[in-house]
């Protein structure tokens, strides 16, 4: 296997609405940050990919049109998933692996805010069964909450110390979309929105973007001082139909983990793609994360959730902190479908 | 349900697969069940179009009978209607380009087959329009011509709706047509076909 690293990452700015800038508006700021961290000339990638979804804006092949912001012409080797930007991120550590490429740009974005978001993401189901009946990602989470909840994975309590925890962390990251939150009492105080889920236990409708770039071996050191070496990364699956599983538990997780070599533990951080507050205790305990870890420094999905980005934004807020050497060893976790059905997770390591 | 035989075990790589032991014989029970050859699942969605920035200048500019266009910092070159982003240096292309109202063919089609949705009398021509000033070109109608004499190289005009018809929209532009002036040379038009 060859070693492989992040060596620069850039996000945007995350909001509710960027009602003023189309979507390579959006993402090519995102881009060219990312670019100029790396030292790496604009037009010397190797390899490109990216992860978006046509269904958030409304946009036939939108991206395509992003692409202008890669500089793609002459031509260049690019993909795209129509998924997370961490797939993308995969995609591009196997194109590594099998040396036709040392350096890789990955992006993703999400412009959630022109279509309605909760329904939009019902088409992700089965077309016969679910999709008919329109449920949205919020029923679903729902559901889950309230098996996590039976199982004694979680409790009302817990996930509002939990958001608590993710909004108030995000008071230090200056491109977090939430950055405070009430009291955990004040927190219980409120309506349910769906039952056990409060608004609070929900992420942001958020419209932002994500780019990395990832190098192999010397270069990976030649143009960045403290890398984060990808030292494991897998992804797994649980079946799509949400009533074939046990919605309190993420076994796609707990086997992608094993992969990664998570068991090693050692970590001083973990940025878990929850983007509901129930989630957190499945994840960690599918990982088996001791409360010894920082978990979601960030703030999480919890505090911005760009959709096909959020996932992606785990693997750079970890990769962040290596760069700054504010921590050697991390864990990041990005999922994608309904209920945690689709997992991923990277163990990404600093040296010296 | 002791008669049920247990699928046999399939050998795949460990974590890969799970092959869970299913009862299948609600199925037997199937053979006399008319098959559901085709059902109907409308899905519909509205969404709020974001143009952006460069665009909304350029919708602006056609609302009042201009064509503006963006130039690539790295190349020189003159998008319209811009996106906001060179798609040959990836930068933002921040300089706003006043073009000219007129065009030339760089290429075009003649449309004899009528079609669903089509609004337009056939045979008629669709045309790639090289707006003067600009790099890269539009797509438009061109009448006013016999179809058959259209050409690469054919010097244009653009034909706008009445001032009080004026919107913020590409339609402002009812269509192209000849304005008498000589045709371009084809080596002049090399890389805009």
């Amino acid at each position: 296997m060859r070693d492989v690293a992040i060596i620069s990452t850039a996000q945007s700015k995350h909001v509710r609405a960027a009602s003023e800038v189309n979507e390579v508006e959006l993402i090519q700021p995102v881009i060219q940050e990312a670019i100029e961290r790396s030292g790496i000339g604009r037009h010397d990638f190797d390899f490109t990919c990216s992860g978006s979804s046509d269904y958030l804006a409304g946009q036939p092949f939108s991206f395509v049109m992003t692409l202008d912001a890669v500089a793609a012409w002459p031509p260049i080797a690019e993909s795209h998933v129509e998924m997370d930007g961490a797939w993308a991120l995969y995609e591009a550590w196997v194109k590594i692996q099998t040396g036709q490429a040392d350096t890789a740009l990955v992006y993703s974005y999400g412009k959630s805010s022109p279509g309605d978001l909760t329904r939009v993401l019902s088409r992700m189901m089965d077309s016969y069964y679910e999709a008919p009946l329109w449920p949205t990602s919020i029923d679903f989470a729902a559901l889950q909450a309230r098996a996590a909840i039976a199982a004694g994975v979680t409790s009302e309590t817990e996930m509002a110390e939990i958001a608590n925890r993710s909004r108030t962390s995000a008071g230090s990251n200056p491109l977090a979309q939430l950055t405070s939150s009430p009291s955990v009492e004040a927190l219980l105080a409120d309506e349910y929105l769906a039952e056990p889920l409060r608004k609070h236990d929900c992420p942001p409708i958020t419209d932002g973007g994500v780019a990395v770039v990832l190098a192999a071996d010397d270069k990976a050191r030649e143009y960045c001082s403290r890398p984060a070496w990808i030292r494991g990364i897998d992804h797994r699956m649980d079946g799509h139909h949400i009533t074939m599983r046990d919605l309190s538990v993420a076994p796609s997780i707990a086997i992608a983990a094993e992969k990664a070599g998570v068991g090693a533990g050692g970590f001083d951080v973990a940025e878990l793609h929850a983007c509901f507050t129930h989630q957190e205790p499945i994840i960690k305990a599918a990982l088996g994360l001791g409360s010894d870890v920082d978990v979601n420094p960030s703030g999480g999905a919890l505090s911005a959730n760009p959709m096909m980005a959020a996932g992606l934004i785990r693997l750079a807020e970890v990769a962040n902190r290596i760069h700054s050497g504010s921590v050697t060893r991390g864990v990041a976790h990005a999922t994608g479908g309904h209920a945690l059905q689709h997992n991923l997770v990277a163990v990404l390591e600093g040296e010296g | 349900m002791s008669d049920i035989q247990e699928p046999a075990p399939i050998d795949l790589p460990e974590g890969l697969w799970s092959q869970p032991s299913v009862d299948t014989s609600a199925l037997d029970g199937l053979d006399e069940v008319e098959a559901v050859q085709l059902i109907n699942t409308p899905a519909k969605f509205v969404y709020d179009y974001t143009p952006g920035i460069a665009r909304t200048r350029f919708l602006r500019a056609i609302a009042e009978k201009r064509l503006v266009g963006q130039r690539c910092p790295e190349t020189g070159m003159v998008y319209v209607p811009p996106s906001g982003v060179s798609p040959i240096s990836g930068l933002p292309t921040l300089e706003e380009v006043e073009l000219g109202l007129d065009g030339t063919v760089v290429s075009y089609c003649i449309v004899n087959l009528d079609f669903t949705g089509n609004a337009q009398e056939i045979p008629y021509v669709s045309a790639l329009i090289l707006v003067d000033g600009s790099d890269i070109p539009i797509y438009g109608l061109v009448r006013e011509i016999p179809t058959d004499e259209v050409r690469t190289g054919l010097r244009l005009k653009s034909v706008w709706v009445e001032p009080d018809e004026m919107t913020t929209s590409f339609e402002n532009i009812k269509w192209w047509a000849p304005n008498g002036e000589p045709d371009v040379p084809a080596s002049d038009l090399v890389g805009y076909v």
